[in-house]
């Protein structure tokens, strides 16, 4: 439970005299590892953050889903197949959780969609990269999740509580996917030359771009110290991009791949690896839109949306011709998706 | 590859049902990413994941799933031409699945009811089936009984289709159930749902020659032949390797 002060009912802080009092609880509600909660009073700046990174995120999860969905159709085996819809499955899931805990800040899932559709808002930079041949399927499972993982984990004690309970759902499922990915390319690097060849390729394109997930260098994050200081974020990119490096070499040798950076050695020193430069002109260019599938993605995304809008609006139409007799009972979204 | 002739399942019928099973699996697939709303992203992958959990079941008793989803060709598929049918819009494929849902529905319940090789498969998914079943129905009222543009689109998607009804009720090797009592059923409840959704029940046949009703025997509609290329291309373009 946070303080008494900080989980005072409202009043807006402007009908207060004193602002003040509402903001030293807040600091010590975070100093002191308590949870803000949606009624809890809170700085602006502190709800516009979250908005931000939780849209984002939740964007991320439905952009997400479209570069595996592309291998689904073409998946090598029944048992593979399964696993990829199931994954794919669960990312629409989590881009609900998230749009969900946004709400609770006071936006709306539409809102937020159309922010998406408008390019106002972003959604991580890994999605415009194309998903080739089957391979890539596991390196997105092994490194994208993985680097998400690594992210995420410190988000489960994040100051605000709807976000960092969606995130302690979410790192479940996602541990999940990233061993299905690893186990995936196992079966890779086991199998035929061909499929060998299939995983090493695609660990080689995805290697860098994964590493760019965690966003950039430290002295360069516009973001980070505020959100470090509201206990948002715990961890510097550059921490956990480190983190994230430590994890992966010793994988990518029980995998039987190597990773693409001829830089890359054990720093007996720092007790770290040391890797090569990554390229920010190549990150600045994907998040500006000029990745390659930057263009699609959002196309795809506002195809979907616009195609079904007909069908949004008549399960709407329905509901209101028919809340009085069911007793608002059919609302849109209440239609089956509510099987876990 | 065909299969064998001495499973302990009776192959067709095992092959017809989990052909069924795993080509609409695949069409449901398909719609990944592209849905109209994000609950419905959950709701159609967890449909074809329920379905293509009955087919490997199904393929399994009958031989290797792998091989025989992967390495039969076209004329060796039993599945009913109305569950290969292309997505269309949402209408058309929750028509699709009106249609079938119904079917599969009645015939679970029939197979479980029953000591037969199908009992424990169908006690299991004819829980399944009873939610793809409710969810088509309540879909078919929100889209028949909203706007004047979802009542359209989905009278047209339900005549589209109606033509590939019949041959849900044409015998089937193996298959031992009452197929006249579930015809009458499955118009029984197809009718009273298209009327509480204020659409009309389609008039024309619902089965011919080559319209419909050669599925199970291997006759199947253009758009067949292509869903498979895309879905067996990598499994064939790397014989005997394991994924």
């Amino acid at each position: 439970m946070a303080t008494a002060a900080a989980h005072q009912a409202y009043g807006t802080a402007e009908d207060t005299a004193d602002t003040g009092a509402y903001e030293r609880a807040f600091d010590a509600a975070v100093a002191a590892e308590e949870r803000i909660e949606p009624r809890d009073w809170m700085p602006d700046a502190y709800r516009a953050t979250l908005v931000r990174q939780m849209a984002q995120h939740a964007h991320s999860e439905i952009i997400g889903m479209q570069p595996e969905a592309n291998w689904i159709t073409r998946a090598p085996s029944l048992r593979r197949k399964a696993i990829l819809m199931a994954k794919v499955q669960d990312e629409a899931g989590h881009g609900l959780y998230l749009y969900s805990a946004a709400e609770t800040l006071g936006t709306s899932r539409d809102e937020l969609l159309d922010k998406l559709h408008s390019g106002r808002q972003k959604y991580s930079s890994i999605f415009n990269y194309p998903t080739l041949t089957w391979a890539d399927v596991g390196a997105i499972g092994w490194l994208v999740d993985g680097a998400a993982i690594t992210n995420q984990v410190p988000l489960c004690r994040c100051s605000y509580g709807p976000y960092a309970r969606a995130m302690v759902r979410i790192c479940k499922e996602e541990s999940f996917h990233q061993r299905q990915g690893y186990e995936l390319l196992l079966a890779l690097g086991r199998g035929t030359p061909e499929q060998r060849a299939m995983a090493q390729d695609a660990v080689n394109r995805w290697w860098w771009p994964s590493l760019m997930m965690f966003g950039p260098p430290d002295d360069e994050s516009a973001h980070s110290a505020q959100s470090m200081t509201w206990k948002i974020k715990r961890h510097s990119n550059d921490e956990l991009r480190q983190r994230f490096v430590d994890i992966c070499v010793p994988q990518a040798e029980s995998l039987g791949l190597t990773l693409p950076d001829p830089d890359l050695r054990w720093n007996e020193e720092r007790g770290h690896y040391d890797f090569g430069p990554i390229d920010w002109t190549e990150f600045k260019e994907v998040l500006k839109g000029n990745g390659p599938c930057n263009e699609q993605r959002l196309t795809q995304r506002r195809r979907a949306h616009e195609e079904g809008a007909w069908v949004r609006e008549s399960a709407a139409a329905y509901a209101a011709k028919h809340t009085n007799r069911t007793g608002g009972s059919s609302k849109l979204g209440e239609t089956g998706a509510t099987r876990a | 590859m065909t299969a064998p002739e001495t499973a302990a399942v009776p192959t067709t019928a095992a092959l017809s049902l989990g052909d069924d099973a795993l080509v609409l699996s695949h069409r449901l697939g398909e719609w990944a990413g592209h849905a109209p709303v994000l609950e419905e992203e959950v709701a159609l992958a967890n449909i074809a994941l329920d379905l293509l959990g009955q087919a490997r079941v199904l393929l399994s008793t009958v031989g290797d799933e792998d091989e025989l989803a992967y390495l039969r060709e076209e004329r060796a598929f039993r599945n009913l031409q109305l569950v290969e049918q292309p997505n269309g819009d949402f209408a058309h494929t929750i028509a699709r699945q009106l249609y079938f849902s119904t079917y599969q529905h009645l015939l679970y319940a029939e197979l479980a009811a029953v000591d037969g090789p199908f009992a424990g498969l169908a006690a299991k998914a004819v829980k399944e089936v009873a939610y793809h079943r409710d969810h088509a129905e309540q879909w078919t009222l929100r889209l028949g009984d909203g706007t004047e543009t979802g009542h359209e689109r989905m009278q047209r998607a339900c005549t589209a289709l109606w033509r590939f009804t019949g041959e849900m009720f044409q015998p089937v090797d193996g298959l031992d159930v009452d197929l006249a009592g579930m015809e009458t059923a499955w118009l029984q409840s197809v009718r009273a749902v298209l009327h509480r959704a204020t659409l009309t029940v389609p008039e024309g046949p619902r089965a011919g020659a080559w319209t419909a009703g050669a599925g199970r025997q291997g006759v199947h509609t253009e758009s067949f032949g292509r869903m498979l290329a895309e879905m067996q291309h990598l499994h064939r373009s790397h014989p005997g390797a394991s994924w």
